[in-house]
């Protein structure tokens, strides 16, 4: 292994920078960055997921359960503070695929990713027929403080994001280090060869069923964040194009770094939003053809750019 | 008893419909183990084109008996555009890569796909019912079906057939089972690997095509049409075990029936009965009903 691990040190410049400048950013990019960092939480999970070859197709499931289990405890609940919704969200996560990792971590390759998606197309169902929920249209989540302080007005939005920003950079930081760990060290063994893994003394299913769990928390972590930000939730969070999207994302940055999801899901975003904004009927084209030139051109994603000016 | 009738018959309709769509699926998945995302966009793109030529037929004043001839000739021409197009310039670039990010390419192909239909065929919706209504109703005692449910049916069952005749009758067939046994070993003996890629391709794309031509007449073609279409086919060819084709024909039996007893009997569930039918039988046999421990079948 080489030298020194430069990653927490660029994280946190990295936090360091989007705090400091959070305050005088325009609204639109405060948004921006807050669902992006959201949705970066689900692709750090599929990382790690993805170190063990291990590709799901339905982290929409564990995003839209972070989502409702906090939307459900604001809205029904009276639950007004935006820490216990995204902790809720993280729980709520970890909960399910503790329960689901039981069968899931049996799977690999293809049917990982169709049994995965299977199971968040289930759940998609039963939000859909959920009156009671708000069916097809979801409802909207008004938590009224975050850390006992007040989240009205431009200021209450500029406070979600640094709590996104925080949360971002403990999930990395915490992941970093389980990658680097006895633990972590496991997921390319396992992606070679399992046997072998096996051979060793260490348990695959347990080590999976382990990956599922944090992965999952942390797309719990992503949808109660998501909800927080956005104020409103549907089932769609659960429909497979979302879970593609994560999918997307990791892909797109590359899973050579901790940071790179969060690099993907920023500039998925602002990709989207400017071909949104300039050709309304065909971002969807853009955004397939930037993902088709990234899988051609750069096969280590977005994220091999910085590695390489590094080697230079 | 007419209500299990109804379930049946019903079950059957969706199960010819489902067998159409997922053919083409499973046969690309077999031969070039790709898990094509595209695959509703392709049927998508058959249903605009076939609803764009038999409304054009129609208004020429040709015989509308003709008008099934262009359904299906619209899928011919979408396959021989479209699968050259994207098997030679897009697909063979990544042969060889990762089973997952295959599917990444054919996800980013389906958002590219969406956009061209909208930017050649706009938002709205068209209609070509004619070859529906054409062909009248049969009853079936108190239950009266329309006929070109009955040709759905037809049209499975030769499907099924000729592409069983196909891969298990002809030359061409015989070279196919060679490559999906050993791609390179195929190779080595002088079979064209890269002409057999191409052709199960452009195959498989006409399925799909044919798939949204034949169903064109029965719904409205509209934007988006394909985005369901690709997990339900999705959940067909995993139930029956992937790039088996007896697989999918038994996968799309289930589902149908499936679906259709949960419109009957339970509505409240059949918007999911689909995922549910899939998690059980991938929770019981992990590969699916027809995954052989040997080579891979299709």
């Amino acid at each position: 292994m080489t030298g020194r691990d430069r990653t927490p040190l660029v994280l946190t410049a990295g936090l360091v920078a989007l705090v400091a400048v959070a305050p005088f950013l325009p609204s639109w990019a405060v948004f921006l960055v807050t669902v992006s960092l959201a949705k970066g939480l689900v692709a750090l999970g599929l990382l790690l997921l993805m170190r063990a070859g291990l590709v799901s197709f339905g982290q929409g499931l564990y995003y839209a359960l972070g989502a409702y289990a906090g939307g459900v405890a604001a809205a029904r609940h009276g639950v007004g503070e935006g820490l216990a919704i995204v902790a809720l969200g993280a729980a709520a996560g970890a909960l399910a695929a503790g329960v689901l990792g039981l069968l899931v971590a049996r799977y690999r390759t293809i049917f990982f990713a169709m049994l995965t998606l299977a199971f968040s197309m289930i759940f998609y169902g039963l939000l859909v027929k959920t009156q009671a929920l708000g069916s097809t249209d979801g409802f909207n989540v008004h938590p009224s403080t975050l850390a006992g302080l007040s989240l009205e007005g431009p200021r209450g939005k500029v406070a979600v994001l640094v709590l996104a920003a925080l949360l971002a950079w403990g999930s990395a930081l915490g992941l970093n280090a389980m990658l680097r760990a006895h633990v972590g060290r496991l997921a390319p063994a396992i992606k070679d060869n399992e046997l072998r893994v096996e051979y060793m003394g260490a348990s695959v299913q347990r080590t999976v069923h382990l990956y599922l769990v944090v992965s999952s928390a942390l797309a719990g972590l992503g949808g109660g964040l998501a909800a927080l930000t956005v104020g409103h939730i549907d089932p769609e969070m659960a429909y497979w194009t979302t879970s593609g999207e994560f999918v997307f994302i990791t892909i797109f940055a590359g899973t050579g770094s901790v940071a790179a999801p969060f690099l993907g899901a920023v500039a998925l975003e602002l990709l989207r939003s400017f071909a949104y904004e300039h050709s309304p009927n065909t971002w969807q084209m853009v955004v397939g053809g930037a993902m088709l030139a990234v899988i051609l051109f750069l096969p280590g994603g977005l994220w091999s750019l910085f590695r390489r000016r590094e080697a230079a | 008893m007419g209500d299990l009738l109804a379930v049946l018959i019903d079950g059957v309709i969706y199960s010819s419909w489902l067998f159409i769509i997922a053919a083409g699926l499973t046969i690309i998945y077999g031969v070039m183990r790709i898990l094509n995302m595209a695959h509703g966009s392709i049927y998508a793109l058959g249903a605009y084109v076939a609803a764009t030529l038999v409304g054009a037929w129609l208004r020429g004043g040709h015989p509308p008996l003709l008008s099934y001839g262009v359904l299906v000739a619209a899928a011919l021409l979408v396959a021989v555009v479209t699968g050259p197009l994207v098997e030679r310039g897009l697909l063979r670039f990544t042969y060889g890569r990762d089973e997952v990010v295959l599917v990444l390419v054919t996800y980013a192909l389906f958002l590219i796909l969406e956009d061209v239909i909208k930017l050649v065929w706009g938002v709205e919706s068209y209609f070509v019912t004619e070859p529906y209504g054409l062909l009248g109703n049969l009853e079936f005692g108190p239950l009266t079906y329309p006929v070109y449910s009955g040709a759905m049916v037809v049209a499975a069952i030769v499907t099924g057939v000729a592409l069983r005749w196909g891969i298990y009758g002809t030359r061409f067939g015989k070279l196919l089972v060679a490559v999906i046994h050993d791609r390179e070993v195929a190779g080595a003996l002088g079979v064209d690997v890269r002409a057999v890629f191409l052709f199960t391709f452009t195959i498989g794309i006409f399925l799909a095509a044919r798939a949204g031509a034949l169903t064109a007449p029965t719904v409205s073609v509209v934007p988006g049409m394909g985005v369901e279409v690709i997990v339900i086919a999705f959940a067909v060819v995993v139930i029956g075990g992937l790039g088996s084709m007896a697989g999918a024909a038994l996968g799309s039996l289930i589902v149908g029936i499936v679906r259709s007893s949960a419109v009957h009997y339970f509505p409240q569930v059949e918007l999911f009965s689909i995922y549910l039918v899939m998690a059980l039988v991938l929770a019981i046999r992990p590969r699916g009903l027809f995954s052989a421990v040997e080579a891979r079948k299709i």
